[in-house]
Parts: structure tokens; C-alpha cells; sequence
């Protein structure tokens, strides 16, 4: 499998716009879709030319909108990137009905920068504790943790502070771990 | 209802002794049997991907090297790799080999380490003895030849910080041939000792065709019939100079994943032998840029877990506008759950370690508890990066121990 061919059958089947597709190299190649689309081209890739490996999802923070980044490999070694993008607020589709282990990668988007997926089933959150607030999405450019004392201000809240109950001594050397796993 | 057809809960995790790292596994048990396990990950999360963010790419390029203790060479490589695509950097043939070197050096640190983990999960305390007392001789090779144990700082973009002086080769030789010697006395242990290969087989099945569905990935899908590996598929540094097998099993169980894993450590010794006979001599660096140029890039490492990927995209400053880890325990997350069914509890310890995982690098947010508030909820608090250093700085000094002379970011007064 040659990494032009491959550019070469998708343009002539999607007839994507000039600039959609980038070889960067003989095993990396890049394509640009819009939502719209995506579904057609995602199927084919994986289900018509056997890119069966998701190495994961990437998450932008593309200012209006979110983009989103396929990384399909195949058993050949090339890797084919498929980019899009679509409005914040949103939804995309999952690709878990693809790739089961995309359900870790759609929930890191849902957590980190607020996406929508369509289709992700019921779990757990992941990355983020179940008590972290919902509109907040570490990974969008705009956030910032709420309640965070600017730089220079008072000492952060729960740093503790030595006191005459605490008396300034050198601390004493941590026991082993029993179980741990040392360096 | 008999009590064998009553189904219990059982949490383990996300503290627990049969765990290194903190996981949550809630197994719902029929008698012995797991009937289902639903399994939360993210107790590490250390907000890593947004901290690269905020960072140089040279500063990047250590904390990214801290996203995992073990393999943390797989981590500044996969970063280096990416970082330089974009910059168009051509690294020397040279620095590629000395990569390639500790590469290799640390997945035998981290198989050796396995091993032990996965004799210690099932009582065998003397193969964790035996095991981690052959692994201190790549640990100190390391110390040698970088400066430290682990997180080896020895990557900079367009090469490497230092060069292997020629009497440090025989060492690496001696190194590996002892080492292989313990391998082959470990390989007959697995070949012959009846209450190893007795405990491990059978357990933790995972069929190549649900390996392959789930995405799983290294040593725990080559046990599956897998015949995938980075270094071969998608060649980097030195490998396409080099000679060596892909090694597959097809046990599909715990068992398999140790004999893969020996097998790759007796492949590592013979491409540390490869990489010391065609080390060419030269340049170990290239002039590198502060600001890299807007692009993007995406690399994949063999890492000894299974495959690392990283992407970064640059926006023409001194700092990445995105950077993205994808670490193998992640990929192998889904595979767990499969292995677990209908297997027994005592079971469990075994089969999560199987994967040989790596919770750190997976999750790669600092909760910080208010003093005499709940965990949960109201009481838990954000903190900026400077306030991390300055809680650090206090904490410290509250403790007899003042750092704040050194002088760190955050406002704190040098």
C-alpha cells in the first residue's frame, strides 16, 4: 500500500477541495473533511482500505469551533489523519460502533473540551473526578480554574502554613512503600 | 436464591494492596466467579496536555518525560519526535543510535521490572527477588550513561545531550551479556516450572480477534496473535538498520504475555549488540530553533507497553498550541474487562498487572483538599500552576525544609 495511492483514491472518490490532502511523509498522510462529510469518508477509510487500528482521538480548541482529529492506522504502518471540525456546542458522532476503545478518547473530548458525542454510551467521566463541574473544560483556551488566587496574592488557600503546633524540624525520611513500585 | 447465584460487589480500588496505582474496579462476583466489571480510570490525571501549553518546548520536553516513571524515555521521544517533524529537524545518524540504545536499555528495565511484578501477583516473591536484583544492572548502565536512573533528560531537539564514550561499549556488552543469561535461566523457568506455567495459563484469555476489536496494543497483543510493532511497522531511529522479530504467541492468556515479553528482552539484548557494532561516528546534535514553525505532527513509539502515541501542533512561537498523549496502558483499558469475564477474583491482581500497566501515563489536575472540608465537592479546590509551586514552596517550609531561596515561578520571591 502506497501512501499516494491512498490520497489519490480519496480525492477521486470524495472529491475533496485542493489543500484537503497532505502527505507529510511515506507513512503519514493528512485529510481534511467537513462535518458533513466525515461519515462517508471515516466509513471508508476504515471499512474500505482496512485502516482498522484508532490510536487515538485529538481535541482542538479551534477558537468558534472544536476540531477533531482521527489517527487510523493500518497494519502496513501508514497513518492516516482524518481532521474536522464543527461548531462548539454540537454534537459529533461517535465512532465507538467502529472502535469500541474509542469510548476512553470520546470521553477525554466530553471532559476536556466540552464536546458532544452522539452515540457515546452511559460511564463513568474520564479524565476528570465525578465532582468536577460540568461547564468546565480544562482544555479550552479560555479556561481558567475557578477560584484561583492570582499569582503573587495571598497564599493559596489550604497550603499549610508553619504554626507553633508545627514546629520547624527536618522531616522525617518516608518508610518504604511496601508494594511500590520504586524506580 | 443460593448464595452462589447472589451477586456481590466488590469494590477494588481505587486504593488497594493488590494495586500499584490507583484504579477503580467494581467486580460484581456470582460466588468466586466475576460476572461484570465496570472500571474508572483518571486518580492520575495531572492536567500534563494543558500544562505542555503553557510551557516552552524545552520545558515541555521534561515534564513530558514525567508523564510516566518507567518509560519515560518512550514519552520524550514520541514528544521529540513530533516537535521535530514540524521543525524539519534531521537528527544525526549518531543520535538516532544513541536513542535507540536507551530506547532498548529501558525496556529491559521496565520487562525485568514486570517480570518481578507479575512472580510477586502470584506469590512467587523469589522470581520478584531474582528479577529486580538482574534489573539494577541496566538501572545503573543507565546512571552511567545519562546521569540518571530514570527520567534521563538525555533527549534535546535535533539530537542528544551526551554522547556514549567508546570504553562506556563494552560495558553496555558485559551489561547485555549477563543480562541475556538471566533471561535464558527465566525463559527455562517458564518453559519448565509447572507451577508457573500452571498458574498463569488459562487466565486473563483474550482472543486475537477481540484483541484486535478492542485495540489493544504492545507486549499484551502480540501474546494475542498480534503481529504488530511500531519499529517495525512505522520505523524510527535506528530500526530500519536493524535485524530483529516481531515476537508472537498464541496463548492468549497471562501466560503468553510472559513468554512474549522474554522473548522481546532476548531480541532487545541482540539489537543492543546491532546497535553497538554499526554506531557510526559523528555529530550528536543539530542546531534547533526556540520557536517552532506552525504544523502538526503525530508520532508512534514501540514503548515497552505497547504503542505511544503522541501529536503536537505548533503555532510559530516558543510554545505548542496542542499537545496530545496517547499512552498503551489507555489503549488496553478496554482489553481488561474482557480478559476478567468469567474469570475468578483471585484472578484479578494477576490479570490487570498482565497488561503491565501504567496509570500514570494514562492519565496523565491537582485536587487539593481545603483543610477541614469534605474530599468531595464544595471543599475540593483549584489551583493555578503558581499556586501548585508556591502550596509546594509552603508545604516544605512548614515542614523545616526552605526552598524558597532557589527562587521559582509563581511570584515567590527568590
Amino acid at each position: 500500500m502506497d501512501v499516494q495511492a491512498i490520497s489519490a483514491e480519496l480525492q477521486t472518490r470524495f472529491s475533496l477541495p485542493e489543500g484537503a490532502l497532505k502527505v507529510q511523509r511515506a507513512t503519514r498522510l493528512w485529510v481534511d473533511v467537513d462535518m458533513a462529510g466525515f461519515p462517508a469518508l471515516f466509513d471508508h477509510i476504515v471499512k474500505g482500505m482496512g485502516f482498522n487500528i484508532l490510536c487515538t482521538i485529538t481535541g482542538l480548541d479551534l477558537g468558534a469551533d472544536l476540531g477533531y482529529i482521527y489517527h487510523l492506522a493500518h497494519d502496513c504502518g501508514i497513518m492516516v489523519n482524518v481532521k474536522t471540525r464543527s461548531p462548539k456546542g454540537s454534537t459529533v458522532k461517535s465512532v465507538t460502533p467502529y472502535f469500541p476503545c474509542a469510548d476512553l478518547y470520546e470521553r477525554e473530548l466530553v471532559d476536556l473540551l466540552g464536546a458532544h458525542v452522539d452515540g457515546l454510551g452511559p460511564g463513568p467521566r474520564y479524565p476528570l473526578p465525578e465532582d468536577w463541574p460540568v461547564d468546565e473544560h480544562p482544555l479550552l483556551k479560555d479556561w481558567t480554574p475557578k477560584g484561583a488566587t492570582p499569582a503573587g496574592d495571598a497564599p493559596a488557600a489550604g497550603a499549610p502554613a508553619a504554626t507553633p503546633a508545627q514546629p520547624a524540624s527536618p522531616p522525617p525520611a518516608a518508610p518504604a512503600e511496601k508494594g511500590s513500585t520504586p524506580a | 436464591m443460593s448464595d452462589i447465584d447472589r451477586v456481590v460487589t466488590v469494590p477494588i480500588g481505587p486504593q488497594h494492596p493488590a494495586l500499584k496505582e490507583p484504579e477503580s474496579f467494581m467486580v460484581d462476583l456470582r460466588g468466586e466467579k466475576i460476572d461484570a466489571v465496570r472500571i474508572r480510570f483518571g486518580y492520575n490525571h495531572r492536567g500534563i496536555e494543558k500544562g505542555c501549553e503553557t510551557r516552552s518546548y524545552t520545558q515541555d520536553l521534561y515534564l513530558v518525560e514525567r508523564v510516566c516513571g518507567i518509560c519515560s524515555f518512550s514519552h520524550s521521544t514520541a514528544f521529540i519526535h513530533a516537535v521535530e517533524e514540524i521543525a524539519g529537524l534531521e537528527v544525526p545518524v549518531r543520535a538516532k543510535y544513541i536513542r535507540t540504545i536507551i530506547g532498548e536499555l529501558e525496556r529491559i528495565h521496565s520487562h525485568l521490572l514486570w517480570l518481578g511484578v507479575a512472580g510477586h501477583e502470584i506469590g512467587f516473591d523469589t522470581l520478584l527477588m531474582y528479577t529486580w536484583r538482574d534489573r539494577e544492572q541496566v538501572m545503573i548502565l543507565l546512571a552511567r550513561l545519562t546521569g540518571n536512573r530514570v527520567n534521563y533528560g538525555i533527549n534535546t531537539y535535533g539530537g542528544v545531550r551526551r554522547d556514549i564514550a567508546p570504553d562506556m561499549m563494552p560495558e553496555i556488552l558485559k551489561v547485555v551479556d549477563s543480562l541475556e543469561e538471566r533471561t535464558k535461566h527465566y525463559i527455562e523457568l517458564a518453559m519448565r516450572e509447572q507451577t508457573l506455567i500452571q498458574r498463569l495459563s488459562g487466565v486473563g484469555k483474550l482472543s486475537k480477534e477481540d484483541a484486535l476489536f478492542l485495540g489493544t496494543v504492545g507486549p499484551t497483543a502480540r501474546a494475542s496473535g498480534v503481529d504488530r510493532d511500531a519499529r517495525r511497522d512505522d520505523p524510527y531511529l535506528a530500526y530500519p538498520d536493524l535485524e530483529f522479530k516481531v515476537v508472537i504467541d498464541d496463548h492468549c492468556d497471562v501466560y503468553g504475555r510472559t513468554i512474549v515479553r522474554l522473548g522481546e528482552l532476548m531480541q532487545t539484548y541482540s539489537i543492543l549488540r546491532q546497535l553497538i557494532k554499526k554506531i557510526p561516528d559523528g555529530p550528536i546534535t543539530v542546531k534547533a530553533p526556540r520557536r517552532i514553525p506552525e504544523g502538526e505532527a503525530v508520532s508512534r513509539y514501540e514503548a515497552p507497553r505497547g504503542e505511544d502515541v503522541h501529536y503536537v501542533r505548533g503555532n510559530g512561537t516558543e510554545k505548542p498550541e496542542r499537545v496530545k498523549v496517547r499512552a498503551p496502558t489507555l489503549a488496553n483499558t478496554a482489553s481488561v474487562g474482557k480478559m476478567l469475564e468469567d474469570g475468578y477474583l483471585a484472578d484479578l491482581p494477576i490479570v490487570v498487572a498482565a497488561i503491565d500497566p501504567c496509570f500514570s501515563c494514562t492519565d496523565r489536575m491537582v485536587g487539593v483538599r481545603e483543610s477541614g472540608t469534605e474530599s468531595r465537592g464544595a471543599g475540593r479546590k483549584t489551583m493555578t500552576w503558581e499556586e501548585v509551586s508556591r502550596y509546594g514552596v509552603e508545604w516544605h517550609k512548614a515542614r523545616g525544609l526552605d526552598f524558597s531561596s532557589l527562587g521559582i515561578p509563581g511570584g515567590i520571591e527568590a
